[in-house]
């Protein structure tokens, strides 16, 4: 009797913690991304939306704003504090935990092996410790906000020396700026052993007789995003160690000395804020392409299976994320044209920069070039998120064209302007790319079929809204309404934006609105929806066909079948 | 089909905005402003123009009749392998055109004036009949004295320093500030100049203006720089240049 009981206890535990939460199986720790990812989005949105509340209404007393900020908005109206420890946290969380961690490490995680003819990542176990990792990061961040004192202002590129010399700089910059610090510092660690994992199995457990050249274009995208996490990851981690070391341990990498800081002395001197600049930016830069490159091998392959046609060009699908990952690692000085750094670094970085532009019209003509091919274009809900990302993708990266010239952005920066072309092309494109993958591979998820009804109209919604929200933001920009502004209040030049601020912030709730139907969608589905045949796309890559054999017979790696024209 | 109809949709509103559109840049008020115009009227130009290409063959590749079998074209490869090399020389032309103040170089003779952010608020220091600005020291800060940037007062040469918390320049002459911050980075912000410098404590940077049309403009903080950041406000006020001396010597 005892020993029965003994052995469900213990199947009862295996089945939790070593099937479940600490399962090394590369499926599930997809979904544990995923449900992170999902998670954070879900916060992610909710922040935006309070803090476009604020930005309109800034005076608006709201009685569960006391309830939940007790200090930070006392009388139910929101306090600037409270604005930008919201913003923080928005940024900080889109960045890491959703762009960094739905479009590589849940979906490469998803079907990476398979897609190379394998049934496991490179290091299972080493798999499930990044997750854990990651999630602890994830716990840390959320402390950093719910500390006595409340979360960080410092924005999330966190500039020193207002992140860098504690309390004294501004509330929420003693401890919960500290473990802001840690919370990323622990996201570096966790990202750079997935990329390692991810290059491990591109590299050495490719099926016997599949070349690099004949993986599917998702694999090298997601190989390509790993190299690139593995090379700029460390640059953040160090520099949020010297960071740390500034604020716990009395050095001074980031401070400069003979600072007065709300009327107190503070004890640093030699330090360079620029440092910080040049150090997170190296790896800043480059995780804009960790979040987007994916995205655009997802989009490729998902683009070709419903043209029922090759890639336009294979090699120039492979070679063009590769040309703009090398590139991506040369641009970081385009984000402190306004620092103070030479003009003629500036030019430099200019020029680097608006040479990424090839590439990007190489990627793009590519997709044009699949879809016009193709006999039978299948509008089905992932190949219209693909369509809506091209679409997103030239939209926000014509916006570039402007900030790319030193001149030209010494009026943009830090306006609206910049907010809405990374949303654009940073926010939209990259979440349609991971809303597509999220319709296309649903079946290997869940074994069930994500709906496609709600999932146009999800579609249809989401791709009006991200236009009517962020195109007149430019226009905001374009009168230079400056971001991270708590609110519009104290300029008489930013009245007459007041009309054009009121309609971004009806068209972002109306925007989270329409996102309810995906949550839904997606819910329902897991638990209700119709059981996915084994290859409902007839996806030519072998997550679809895990034997590797065509009916006829030969074994099909990806460009040999659908690669003909190269 | 519906996808179609919005790309095209997407193109109609998008020209519509830019035709009638809900707010714009401010006057500008100096010829660099003016040089500035330009460069972003030529660039929204060339953006519009590949935007809508690629929205009008997206909408088109959605649109199209369905039967047109398979519309194989070996030469498209060169064709967009051309198209991307004609991008990158457009855009780095667009690049180098849009760094040309490069070659502009430094003006000769200039009036200089002191900036001083601090979180929140904005000083300028100007030097006084003198002609030189007097020592500064963080020590000798004090807001609520009446002496914010910290002139030494022991150095004759700061006795004559205007301190002001508004910046008043002159029309039509060479404008030199040089940017000071003493706690964290702050960003000196005038649209109407059409250019913004970010003030970093440790470092003194240069920012060259000149400003022909007088009047009252803005100052705003464009780098995030704490929790009344959107606070930090001041005027810059342009006057004739005779004005200008005449309100020096009377400080």
């Amino acid at each position: 009797m005892e020993a029965a009981t003994l052995t469900t206890r213990r199947s009862v535990r295996h089945r939790i913690f070593s099937t479940g939460l600490f399962s090394t199986d590369h499926r599930v720790i997809a979904r544990q991304y995923f449900f992170l990812s999902l998670f954070a989005v879900v916060v992610g949105v909710c922040l935006s939306l309070l803090m476009r509340f604020h930005l309109v209404w800034p005076q608006a007393k709201v009685s569960w704003f006391e309830k939940i900020w007790s200090v930070r908005a006392e009388s139910g109206i929101m306090t600037e504090e409270l604005y930008l420890s919201l913003m923080t946290l928005h940024g900080t969380i889109m960045v890491f935990f959703v762009l960094t961690l739905a479009p590589l490490n849940a979906f490469a995680n998803l079907v990476l092996p398979e897609q190379l003819g394998q049934r496991e990542m490179a290091f299972p176990r080493l798999n499930m410790l990044s997750f854990w990792v990651t999630m602890a990061s994830f716990l840390t961040l959320i402390a950093s906000c719910v500390l006595d004192e409340g979360g960080p202002i410092a924005g999330w590129t966190a500039y020193p020396p207002l992140s860098a010399v504690g309390s004294v700089s501004g509330p929420g910059e003693g401890l919960g700026q500290t473990f802001w610090f840690f919370s990323i510092g622990v996201f570096c660690i966790g990202s750079l052993l997935s990329a390692m994992n991810i290059i491990s199995t591109v590299i050495e457990c490719r099926r016997p007789g599949m070349s690099l050249m004949q993986m599917p274009l998702t694999c090298w995208n997601w190989f390509v995003t790993a190299i690139l996490s593995v090379l700029s990851f460390p640059v953040l981690l160090a520099a949020g160690l010297l960071i740390l070391l500034d604020r716990l341990a009395g050095t001074s990498f980031f401070v400069p000395g003979d600072l007065l800081i709300a009327e107190r002395n503070v004890d640093h001197s030699g330090g360079s804020p620029l440092l910080w600049q040049h150090l997170f930016w190296f790896f800043g830069h480059p995780e804009v392409y960790i979040a987007i490159l994916p995205g655009m091998g997802i989009v490729s392959h998902i683009i070709s299976n419903f043209s029922r046609r090759p890639p336009f060009s294979y090699r120039a699908s492979v070679w063009a994320p590769i040309a703009i990952a090398f590139l991506g690692m040369l641009v970081w000085g385009h984000h402190m044209f306004i620092s103070g750094i030479s003009p003629y670094s500036a030019l430099t970085f200019s020029l680097v920069t608006m040479s990424i532009g090839a590439p990007s019209a190489a990627l793009t003509l590519n997709w044009l070039g699949t879809a016009f091919q193709s006999p039978r274009l299948e509008l089905n809900t992932a190949m219209l998120f693909c369509l809506g990302f091209v679409s997103l993708f030239v939209t926000g990266g014509l916006t570039g064209l402007f900030l790319g010239q030193p001149e030209i952005d010494a009026y943009f920066h830090d306006t609206a302007f910049v907010v809405a072309h990374f949303h654009m092309i940073m926010g939209m494109a990259a979440l349609f790319a991971v809303f597509a993958a999220t319709f296309y591979w649903f079946p290997l998820m869940f074994g069930r079929m994500l709906g496609e009804e709600l999932g146009k109209l999800h579609f249809y919604l989401t791709f009006v809204g991200a236009y009517a929200l962020f195109l007149p933001m430019h226009f905001a920009g374009f009168a230079g309404n400056p971001r991270r502004y708590a609110d519009f209040t104290n300029f008489d030049f930013l009245k007459p934006v007041m009309p054009l601020q009121r309609w971004i912030t009806m068209t972002a709730f109306a925007l989270g609105a329409v996102q309810l139907i995906f949550i839904w969608n997606l819910f329902w589905s897991m638990l209700r929806g119709a059981p996915a045949p084994s290859n409902p796309w007839s996806g030519a890559t072998l997550e679809w066909n895990p034997e590797g054999e065509l009916p006829g017979g030969e074994p099909y790696f990806y460009p040999v079948k659908m690669d003909v024209t190269t | 089909m519906l996808l179609g109809l919005i790309l095209l949709a997407i193109i109609f509103a998008a020209g519509f905005l830019f035709l009638h559109p809900p707010v714009w840049f401010p006057v500008a008020i100096t010829s660099a402003a003016v040089a500035y115009d330009r460069q972003f009227l030529w660039t929204l130009w060339i953006a519009g123009i590949l935007f809508l290409a690629a929205h009008l063959v997206l909408a088109w590749i959605v649109l199209r009749r369905k039967d047109a079998g398979e519309n194989a074209c070996s030469t498209g490869i060169r064709a967009s392998w051309l198209a991307a090399v004609a991008m990158i020389a457009v855009e780095v032309a667009l690049a180098a055109h849009g760094t040309s103040p490069l070659t502009a170089g430094a003006p000769r003779d200039f009036e200089t004036i002191e900036v001083w952010a601090h979180q929140f608020a904005w000083n300028f220091r100007y030097a006084g009949p003198d002609g030189v600005f007097g020592r500064v020291k963080t020590e000798f800060i004090a807001d609520a004295a009446g002496n914010p940037v910290g002139i030494d007062p022991s150095d004759s040469r700061g006795k004559d320093d205007i301190v002001a918390s508004t910046l008043r320049i002159p029309a039509g002459r060479d404008v030199r500030l040089l940017l000071h911050s003493r706690d964290v980075i702050h960003d000196f912000f005038v649209r109407e100049l059409r250019t913004k410098q970010d003030i970093v404590p440790g470092m003194t940077i240069p920012l060259d203006i000149h400003a022909d049309r007088p009047g009252q403009y803005e100052i705003a903080c464009a780098e995030l720089c704490g929790l009344a950041h959107n606070q930090m406000h001041s005027i810059l006020i342009v006057m004739p240049a005779s004005e200008y001396d005449q309100w020096k010597l009377q400080h």
